[in-house]
C-alpha cells in the first residue's frame, strides 16, 4: 500500500530502465574486481576530497590517502590563490614529500614551499623544483623537467576535488543535473564541522548501499524511537518521496517530520529537553529559499536528500538548515575508510552547542550500528553460499551504483582491448 | 574547587565528566556502570532543563573556565543518554567491535 505516489510506470526501477532481477555482489568480494575498478573507477573520475575552508590562506595544503587511486596526493593553495594538485611523490627518487611521523597518516598545514624529507629537493607551490641539493653531482639535470606530478583539480560549491585522468571532463558538467540544482545552497555558511573516521571490514560499495536506503531503518535502528513509535515505524515500513538518477549520480528525497515531532511523547526525554535529534536541531537557521534540487516532490513532510555523486561522495541535506558528507575510500576489496563530517551554522550560545551535539552523537550510534551490520554482510557475501540477492524498489539506488560500477569497469576493459589488440581479454561481466 | 558555574553546583560531584573531546566522553561511557550512568542523567537532565535559559544566554566567544565546562558536561549527559534512555547498556547493542572516532570537534 503505497503512502507516496511512485511514477506511472509503476515502480522506481523501472522507471529509471533498470532490471528488477536479483543482483549479483560479485563486484565487492574479490581482489580483482578492486583492482579493475582503481583504474577504471577512482583514476578516472571526479573525487572529492575536501571543502576550501580546509585551504583558507595561500600556502594551506593538506594531503589525502587514496588507496583506490594508488596514490597519495597534495592540495595546496598556491601564492595566487589558486587550487594545485600533486602527486605526493618527490622527483628524485620517488620518496613521499609530505607527512608527519607516519607516512600513512594524512597531514595539513601551512606552507612556503615542499621539501623533500629525503636528501632536501625543495618544489615551490606550483610543483616547480627550485633546488636541488649537490646540484653538479647529477648529469645534466635540468629542474624544469623534474617538477610534481600535476593531478587535476576543482572547485564545485566549495567542495575541492581531484581527478587523476588528464582528459576528464570538467567538474562542472561531471556533476550534471543533479548537482547542478544544489547550486546555491549556502554550504559556505555553515562551517562548524565535526568529522569521524571509521574503518569498516566490507567493500565500499556496501557502506553507501546501507546509506542509500532506508528500508532497513525501521528495523536495525527500531531501539532509538521509543517502543511505541518504533511499533508504528515498522508496521508502515519505509517509502521514499522521490529518487533521481542523472548519469551515474543519484538521489534519494525522504520524509521525515521529527522536526519539530507533532507529538512529544513520539521522541526521547533528551531530544524533548535538547529540542534536537537525529534531525538536528528542531529549530534550525533559516536559509532563506532552498535550491530547485532539493525535496524535488516539494512535499511538506519533507526531512532529508542523500545525493550520492558517483564514486564515492555522499551529501546530505537536512531540512533544519545544516548538511553533512559521507566518503567512502576503498583501502582493499573488503575494507575502507568511512569519513563522516557533520556541517552547522556556528552555534551563536552554549544551548546551541549542545544541541548540534545531540545531532551529531545520534548519527555516531546510528553509524556503529550500521557499520557492523556491515563486515556481518562482508563475510557472508564472501562465502559465496548465495550469489543472488533481491533488491527491492526501495533499493533502486544500490541497483544503480552497482550497475554504474560494472558500466566503468567493462568499458574501460574494452577500451583496454581495444588499445591492446594482443591483451587477454579482462574476466569482467558487464550485465547489470 | 568548584569547576562549574555556582547555579549548577548541585553538578559538582559530577565534574568529571566535563570533557572537552567526544572521543573521552564515549571512553568514560563505555567504562561506566549503567548505576553510575543513571545516577549522573538524574541528576544532569533536570538541571538541562532549568538551565535551558541560562545556557542560551552564554556566548561561546570569551567563553569562561566554568561555562566551558558546563558545556562539555552536558554533552556527556548527551553521549550518557543513549545507554539510559534507548540501549539499557552502556554499548550501542551490535556493534561488537566497531568503532567511529571523532577527527575534527570544535571547541564551544
Ligand atoms: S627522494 Fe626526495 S630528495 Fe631524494
Ligand atoms: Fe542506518
Amino acid at each position: 500500500m503505497p503512502h507516496f505516489t511512485k511514477p506511472e510506470s509503476g515502480s522506481w526501477t523501472e522507471h529509471f530502465g533498470l532490471a528488477t532481477e536479483p543482483v549479483n555482489y560479485d563486484d565487492s568480494i574479490s581482489p580483482e574486481f578492486y583492482a579493475l575498478e582503481q583504474e577504471a573507477v577512482f583514476k578516472k573520475t571526479w573525487l572529492n576530497v575536501g571543502r576550501v575552508e580546509q585551504l583558507p590562506k595561500n600556502g594551506s595544503f593538506f594531503t589525502k590517502e587514496l588507496d583506490g587511486a594508488k596514490t597519495s596526493v597534495i592540495v595546496v593553495r598556491n601564492k595566487d590563490g589558486e587550487l594545485r594538485a600533486y602527486h605526493n611523490m618527490c622527483r628524485h627518487r620517488g620518496n613521499k614529500l609530505v607527512w608527519n611521523d607516519y607516512p600513512r597518516e594524512e597531514t595539513a598545514g601551512m606552507c612556503r614551499q615542499f621539501t623533500c624529507k629525503y636528501h632536501g629537493w625543495r618544489y615551490d607551490l606550483d610543483g616547480k623544483l627550485t633546488f636541488v641539493q649537490q646540484e653538479s653531482e647529477f648529469f645534466n639535470l635540468d629542474k624544469a623537467d623534474y617538477g610534481l606530478k600535476n593531478v587535476l583539480v576543482d572547485e564545485w560549491q566549495g567542495f575541492v576535488f581531484v581527478n587523476f585522468d588528464p582528459d576528464a571532463a570538467p567538474l562542472k558538467e561531471y556533476m550534471g543535473a543533479l548537482g547542478a540544482g544544489l547550486e546555491g545552497y549556502p554550504f559556505g555558511q555553515l562551517t562548524q564541522k565535526h568529522t569521524y573516521r571509521a574503518e569498516i571490514g566490507s567493500n565500499w560499495k556496501l557502506f553507501i548501499d546501507a546509506f542509500m536506503e532506508f528500508y532497513h531503518a525501521p528495523v536495525l535502528h527500531s531501539k532509538q524511537s521509543v517502543s511505541e513509535e518504533a511499533r508504528k515505524l515498522q508496521g508502515v515500513g519505509y517509502e521514499a518521496l522521490a529518487y533521481d538518477i542523472d548519469g551515474p549520480h543519484a538521489m534519494v528525497s525522504s520524509w521525515g517530520g521529527m522536526s519539530p515531532p507533532k507529538d512529544l511523547s513520539m521522541v526521547k526525554p533528551i531530544e524533548r529537553v535538547l529540542r534536537s535529534g537525529l534531525f538536528g536541531p528542531w529549530e534550525g537557521p533559516d536559509l532563506g529559499e532552498l535550491p530547485e534540487g532539493i525535496n524535488p516532490a516539494r512535499h511538506p513532510a519533507w526531512g532529508i536528500d542523500s545525493f550520492l555523486f558517483f564514486p564515492n561522495f555522499m551529501l546530505l541535506i537536512w531540512k533544519p538548515g545544516w548538511y553533512l558528507t559521507y566518503h567512502y575510500w576503498p583501502t582493499s576489496y573488503n575494507t575502507h575508510i568511512f569519513e563522516c563530517s557533520l556541517y552547522f551554522e556556528p552555534p551563536k550560545n552554549a544551548f546551541e552547542r549542545i544541541q548540534q551535539e545531540m545531532a551529531v552523537v545520534t548519527f555516531k550510534e546510528f553509524g556503529l550500528q550500521d557499520g557492523n551490520t556491515l563486515e556481518a554482510t562482508q563475510t557472508m557475501i564472501e562465502s559465496g553460499a548465495v550469489t543472488e540477492f533481491p533488491l527491492c524498489d526501495q533499493e533502486v539506488m544500490l541497483r544503480h551504483l552497482h550497475k554504474v560500477v560494472r558500466g566503468y569497469v567493462a568499458e574501460h576493459s574494452a577500451a583496454q582491448t581495444q588499445g591492446h589488440p594482443t591483451a587477454a581479454p579482462t574476466p569482467v561481466s558487464a550485465a547489470s | 574547587m568548584a569547576v562549574l558555574p555556582a547555579q549548577f553546583a548541585s553538578l559538582e560531584p559530577f565534574a568529571e565528566w566535563a570533557l572537552p573531546s567526544e572521543f573521552d566522553r564515549y571512553g568514560k561511557r563505555i567504562e561506566s556502570s549503567m548505576e553510575d550512568m543513571q545516577a549522573f542523567y538524574d541528576a544532569a537532565m533536570p538541571a538541562l532543563e532549568s538551565g535551558t535559559e541560562y545556557l542560551k544566554g552564554v556566548a561561546l566567544d570569551g567563553i569562561s573556565e566554568e561555562d566551558r565546562n558546563l558545556v562539555w558536561l552536558f554533552c556527556s549527559l548527551v553521549t550518557v543518554s543513549f545507554p539510559i534512555e534507548a540501549w539499557r547498556q552502556a554499548r550501542v547493542p551490535d556493534s561488537g567491535a566497531s568503532s567511529i572516532d571523532v577527527v575534527v570537534e570544535p571547541g564551544p
